[in-house]
């Protein structure tokens, strides 16, 4: 006689990290995030090689570069703290770890502003000019992204949606800082280094 | 013959029939160029039946299409190659057709063997599902086969680069060619600054030499292209691509536009004519020559109302928006070969220049009728 | 001898269980009612899937009717029926039509209905993205054509280089329209995109392994990645378009130090892996329903689905074969040209594929056989057409004529068009419940296949005659004037073709016989369900243990190995749920509670709509409204549940 039977063995439900789609999900938005910055560093690669006029007297400065970098880099390191604490359910530690990040996050970008704002030349000025900001721009974009998507966690957190057992969250929202740091390095290299080792 | 090449060239109706449908201008011979021209078709020599003049035998097998047959192709790449560029590539363009048609027949063939087996078995055996007979060996044979046939074609195809990268000998001549919404400028440097000598449109040349093109463009893409000649090449702004090209027989030879470069890059043609190299000289020297002064009513109004688009060296009309026109009754043809270059053809692209080309960068300018055929007069007389 | 007639129905029952009180339960949960509310608010991969289908035939109708007009004015020489201008908004319209709006779309919904079917799933892994991809879509396609109607559209081609693109020769609004509209579909295809990739992944029923997939999922995931990896190239170029027109930068603007040729190389490294990925699907469709109507397995399971992937790897390398003629050094194009040449190698695996496939197997002579049968004649004329282009110096003389006119037709209609007519022949069945008629269809196919080689074959020849492409006409006297005509002809055959299609398809779905849930006597899984499938797809997750579930007992492929077991398996009722597998060996290792019907799809694509026509007429005000209504879907989509379980036990039927 065919039936419905209902088994002992269990199978989790939605699953965390790999195990969940939303994770795979995330991987092919990296996936094409990261091609699309390979794209605009090709950009930057081939406009430089045709480009007689380039750079505005020499590479941009690392004065504000190097502190927003470690800014950065730094708040990736708090962050990925903040979920393992989130983790195991210590949600006070977690939402300071979060807010620390999105602070460090805001200050990169507050620094990334500064540098536009002292540069010697515009958007509009050539095609050094335009790849800079349109590079470091969408760059920029994606930080901040990725702090309103912080924010909303932390939003979510204190209105009592977000709890320990939403763990896929904390991992995503981490996973895409992560990526969004790790692309950071490449545009750094691209902008403050390759100009010096050339 | 002569009577395909003037169609060929003219490529023209009287805008006045445009529209309906109006006969072919024939041109009168004095119009066409020099008379040794003449019959000197830049396709095979001593060719009798236009039937053969046509691309690929084999590709057209494809087309039973007697009409075309009979109308000669000036523009066609598979036959009458007129140079050393383009010898290669045109033996390449057969080759090349000629296997592709076989490999297509041979595939037809086998579809059409495959079919008839495939049903014939399902009427005898029905057709239940089987396992099928292993079918992989047709996978070996056929990549098998056909890795070496594409081997064989990159190797020539490679070759065949190779022979036409590059002139086998010092270029005689170096032109400048620059592309402009919906004209082609052509600049001929000689041994002193003054010697530049500006022209448009048809590109003359001496015979059996070989002639660098030194191309850029003034506004958007262009791609200068003379099909008999040799291979296309892109005029990019802001960038000199480098070309060449030798003809080997004197004639006239039909290019165009072939990239897409607005609304009238379809009619962006451009004329080569090759002379020999006695004839080619004094073309230059004369071209070099300023136009005579001249004080006439037409010379006036050209003065006032063209000058700020248009040079006539020698004169005061020094304009650089439009081609350069010190000896433009000379030229074969008008506005990149519009219209045949005849007195009555002038007035009318003065008369109605956006009729002819819709879009052209050159306004109908408001004339009087006087004024105008004063003005047609004076380009007549610009030589 | 009891040969089944060709134009069978099956009158048995699915072979799938679907005991009554599990359907009814599972129809309850799965069920998303009906009105106008529940009409936008689906996330049924079905109807998405047929969504898509139907929206890009509108698009090739629309299409197909520009190119009639031009092939109108093209058919004699200095015919005055279009302007200039006219004919450049109608050749680029019709091109961007056809290449981004018709032929992806079109095998997207053919994926996105049939994926889960043939996978043995319930939905794909995303169903909220993937009715968002198709509104995307349909709002990018409006989008593009809005333009159409206040005559202005797109006209410089449907790759408008630069700079003939930029303000100064393109002042209209025409180029915005398309540079935005690019990149607004481009997030349709990327979101539609990583959904493929993920379902792949983690949806497909137990034991469906890499090995057992059918090759329209090979095609499909290939195509996927590859618009994963090349859709940014195009997005970033048309941003940059867009800003060099709107806001004065300038990265192809020569007079700022920018490159005319960066648009291009951007541009076709986007565009070259998008014409595989119009391709390598439609395939797929054939390679998966070709030998059902051989009687037998297709031959070279393996070289084929290698050869997929092996396409669009080298389909990477090869872009500056588009760009032969721009002045970038012989030498390193020969790199690409070579490379041209290679591609042709997978293509043939496929080729001779088939053709042993017909060879060695018993064939029926139905319609979607005969469109199978003509597009491999049409692949290889479209294929050897494009070899000669990959010749670098044969390519000096054939860029930019009609000879890559004809290229480019025999490969769009003959892998794309032919193949997904074939498809909706073979597939109908399963989508109405009802057959289309047979013999109205091999009607239907002579005149089409007829009709298309007189439109496009003659185009050879006038490429090789020196007919320049992208020209609104042609002098006499250049010899071009007949094969024209004959081309105009045949255009307006094919379209006679096309209308037989659709007369075809009305009468089908009205008053075509009931099919039954495996008429052709198909293997896969679609074909064990009922015609047209329940919403939830399968009461009982299907087990697989081989490739043609449904032919085991007959081919035996391995003997001593499982059977797949279709009558006994998950159950997965306790709400509305599906199973998640490991990647590789699709092991059971969650359960997936899917979304139900949700009108934030739509809604977002309103916004997004919003906001490109806030770009394109610089309405700041309408921006800003639109970015806080799309913020405002995407914090409602992506909000926390209230409850989450850990587990949950196991339920199965038997
Ligand atoms: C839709 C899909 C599609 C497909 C599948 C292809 C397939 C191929 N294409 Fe095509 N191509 C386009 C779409 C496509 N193309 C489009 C749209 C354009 C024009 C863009 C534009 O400018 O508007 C274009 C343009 C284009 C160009 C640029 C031409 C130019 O503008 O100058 C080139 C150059 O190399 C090229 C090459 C090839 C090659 C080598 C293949 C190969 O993959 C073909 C391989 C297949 C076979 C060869 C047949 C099967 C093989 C056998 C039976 C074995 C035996 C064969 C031999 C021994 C020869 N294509
Ligand atoms: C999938 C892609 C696809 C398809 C299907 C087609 C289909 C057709 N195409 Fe085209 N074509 C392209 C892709 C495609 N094309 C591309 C990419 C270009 C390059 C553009 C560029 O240069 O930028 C191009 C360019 C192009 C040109 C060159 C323009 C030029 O360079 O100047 C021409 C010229 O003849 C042409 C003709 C046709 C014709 C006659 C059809 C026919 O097959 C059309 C058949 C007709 C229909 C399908 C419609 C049927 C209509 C009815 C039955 C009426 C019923 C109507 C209603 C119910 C409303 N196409
Ligand atoms: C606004 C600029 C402008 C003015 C004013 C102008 N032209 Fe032109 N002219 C052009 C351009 C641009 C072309 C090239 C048109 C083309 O072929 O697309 C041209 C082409 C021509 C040609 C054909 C040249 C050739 O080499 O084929 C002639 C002849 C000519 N113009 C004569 C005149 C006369 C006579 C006047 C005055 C009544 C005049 N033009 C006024 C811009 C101008
Ligand atoms: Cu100039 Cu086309
Ligand atoms: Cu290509």
């Amino acid at each position: 006689m065919s039936e419905v039977r209902t088994l002992d063995d269990t199978l989790p439900v939605q699953g965390q990290g790999r195990t969940g789609t939303a994770w795979w999900g995330l991987m092919c938005v990296i996936g094409t995030e990261g091609i699309l910055f390979a794209y605009l560093i090709f950009s930057y690669g081939y406009l430089a090689s045709q480009n007689v006029r380039w750079l505005h007297d020499g590479p941009r400065s690392l004065r504000l570069a190097l502190p927003a970098t470690v800014l950065l880099v730094g708040s990736s390191i708090v962050l990925e703290w903040a979920k393992r604490v989130g983790n195991r359910g210590r949600t006070g530690a977690a939402r300071l770890g979060v807010v620390l990040a999105v602070l460090m996050g805001a200050a990169f970008m507050l620094l990334e502003l500064r540098e536009w704002k002292e540069q010697p030349f515009a958007f509009d000025t050539d095609s050094y000019s335009s790849i800079y900001f349109l590079l470091t721009g969408t760059h920029l974009a994606h930080v901040a992204v990725g702090l309103l998507g912080l924010l909303m966690m932390l939003a979510w957190s204190f209105g009592g949606r977000l709890r320990t057992e939403h763990s896929q969250y904390r991992a995503l929202t981490t996973l895409y800082w992560h990526f969004v740091d790790a692309v950071w390095l490449f545009v750094f290299a691209t902008i403050y280094l390759s100009p010096r080792l050339a | 013959m002569g009577n395909d090449r003037l169609r060929a060239f003219a490529g023209w109706r009287h805008p006045a029939a445009a529209g309906g449908r109006g006969h072919a201008r024939r041109l009168p011979r004095r119009d066409v160029g020099e008379r040794h021209v003449e019959g000197t078709e830049p396709g095979r020599r001593g060719e009798r039946r236009p039937m053969r003049r046509r691309p690929g035998p084999v590709a057209l097998l494809m087309l039973a299409c007697a009409g075309c047959a009979r109308e000669s192709t000036p523009m066609d790449y598979m036959h009458g190659a007129a140079g050393p560029a383009q010898m290669p590539i045109q033996a390449l363009a057969q080759g090349f057709t000629a296997i592709c048609t076989a490999v297509v027949a041979i595939i037809a063939v086998l579809l059409i063997v495959s079919v008839r087996r495939g049903i014939r078995e399902q009427r005898n055996d029905g057709d239940a599902v089987t396992p099928g007979r292993n079918g992989m060996p047709w996978i070996y044979w056929g990549v098998g086969l056909s890795v070496p046939v594409l081997l064989a074609m990159t190797v020539w195809s490679l070759l065949a680069t190779r022979a036409v990268a590059t002139p086998p000998a010092a270029p005689a001549v170096d032109v400048e060619v620059i592309g402009h919404q919906w004209w082609w400028e052509l600049r001929y440097h000689g041994d002193r600054a003054s010697d530049i000598v500006t022209t448009a449109n048809e590109l003359v040349v001496p015979v059996g030499q070989p002639v660098r093109l030194r191309m850029t463009s003034a506004d958007v893409i262009h791609d200068f292209w003379v099909p008999k000649l040799g291979p296309k090449m892109d005029l990019v702004p802001g960038q000199w691509n480098n070309s060449w090209f030798q003809a080997d027989r004197a004639g006239v030879y039909v290019g165009q536009c072939a990239e897409y470069c607005g609304v009238e890059h379809g009619k962006m043609g451009i004329r080569v004519r090759a002379l020999p190299k006695a004839q080619f000289d004094t073309w230059l020297a004369l071209e070099r020559q300023p136009a005579l002064p001249s004080i006439n009513r037409g010379a006036q109004v050209f003065g006032q109302a063209c000058a700020a688009c248009h040079t006539v060296r020698g004169t005061g009309a020094g304009g650089i928006v439009g081609p350069d026109l010190t000896h433009v009754a000379g030229r074969l043809t008008l506005a990149a070969g519009m219209l045949p270059n005849t007195p009555t053809a002038r007035m009318t692209w003065v008369a109605h220049t956006q009729q002819v080309k819709p879009g052209a960068q050159m306004p109908e300018v408001p004339l009087a009728d006087v004024d105008r055929a004063a003005v047609v007069d004076y380009l007549g007389t610009l030589r | 001898m009891s040969a089944v007639p060709v134009t069978a129905v099956d009158p048995r029952e699915p072979a799938s269980a679907s005991p009554p009180e599990l359907a009814t339960r599972l129809e309850a949960l799965w069920g998303e009612g009906e009105g106008l509310r529940a009409w936008f608010a689906t996330v049924d991969h079905k109807a998405i899937g047929l969504r898509y289908i139907v929206t890009a035939f509108v698009f090739l109708l629309l299409g197909g009717v520009e190119a009639l007009v031009m092939r109108i004015q093209l058919a004699s020489p200095e015919a005055r029926v279009l302007n200039p201008e006219q004919y450049s908004q109608l050749f680029s319209m019709h091109g961007v039509t056809m290449i981004f709006l018709y032929a992806l779309p079109v095998l997207s919904g053919f994926s996105n209905y049939l994926w889960p079917l043939l996978l043995g799933s319930r939905d794909m892994a995303f169903p909220r993205l993937n009715a968002l991809s198709y509104w995307l879509f349909l709002a990018a396609g409006l989008f593009l054509y809005m333009s159409f109607f206040i005559g202005a559209a797109p006209n410089d081609g449907w790759f408008s280089y630069v700079p003939q693109s930029l303000k100064p020769y393109s002042p209209g609004p025409n180029l915005d329209v398309y540079a935005l509209g690019l990149i607004f579909l481009g997030l349709s295809t990327t979101v539609g995109s990583a959904n493929f990739v993920v379902t792949l992944l983690r949806m497909r029923a137990p034991g469906m392994s890499v090995n057992r997939l059918p090759i329209l999922v090979w095609g499909t995931i290939t195509a996927s990645v590859a618009n994963l990896l090349a859709v940014p190239a195009v997005s970033l170029a048309c941003l940059m378009l867009w800003l060099d027109r709107h806001h004065g930068t300038h990265f192809f603007d020569i007079g700022g130090g920018g490159q005319p040729l960066l648009w291009q190389h951007l541009f076709w490294m986007f565009g070259h892996p998008w014409v595989y990925a119009l391709v390598l699907p439609a395939m797929g469709l054939v390679s998966d329903a070709l030998p059902v109507h051989c009687r037998r397995p297709l031959v070279g399971y393996t070289p084929v689905a290698m050869s997929t992937v092996a396409t669009m790897v080298i389909g990477f390398g090869v872009w500056l074969h588009h760009m032969f003629a721009t002045g970038v050094p012989p030498l390193a194009l020969s790199f690409f040209s070579a490379a041209s040449f290679v591609i042709a190698i997978p293509s043939a695996i496929g080729v001779f594929a088939w053709i042993a496939t017909i060879y060695t197997g018993r064939a029926r002579l139905t319609t979607p056989f005969l469109f199978f049968v003509g597009f491999v004649l049409l692949f290889v004329i479209g294929g050897v057409s494009g070899v000669m282009t990959a010749s670098l110096a044969l390519d000096w003389q054939l860029t930019d004529t009609y000879f890559i006119v004809a290229h480019l037709h025999y490969v769009l209609l003959g892998i794309n068009v032919f193949p997904v007519i074939g498809a909706i022949y073979h597939w109908f069945p399963k989508f109405t419940g009802r057959m289309m008629d047979e013999r109205l269809g091999r009607w239907t196919f002579g005149v089409m296949f007829i009709g298309f080689n007189l439109a496009f074959l003659p185009m050879h020849w006038l490429g090789l005659a020196g007919m320049p492409r992208r020209v609104w006409t042609y002098s006499h006297g250049l010899g071009f004037g007949a094969a024209n005509l004959v081309v105009s002809i045949g255009a307006f055959l094919f379209a006679a073709g096309v209308l037989m299609f659709l007369i075809g398809v009305v009468h089908g779905a009205l008053r075509g016989r009931i099919a039954g849930p495996n008429p052709w006597d198909a293997p896969t899984l679609e074909w064990s369900t009922a015609s047209p499938p329940p919403v939830y797809n399968f009461a009982v997750l299907p087990l697989v243990a081989s490739r043609h579930p449904l032919w085991e007992a007959r081919i035996d492929e391995d003997p001593e190995g499982d059977r797949s077991l279709l009558t006994t398996g998950f159950a997965l009722d306790d709400g509305k749920e599906t199973l998640g597998v490991t990647p590789l060996d699709a092991q059971p290792d969650v359960i997936l509670k899917m979304p139900g019907p949700t009108l934030l799809p739509a809604l977002l694509s309103v916004a997004l709509f919003a906001l490109f026509v806030g770009l394109l007429c610089s309405w700041r005000w309408l921006d800003a409204l639109a970015g806080l209504a799309a913020a405002a879907v995407l914090v409602a989509w992506f909000s926390p549940h209230a409850t989450v379980r850990d587990e949950e036990r196991v339920r199965i039927y038997e």
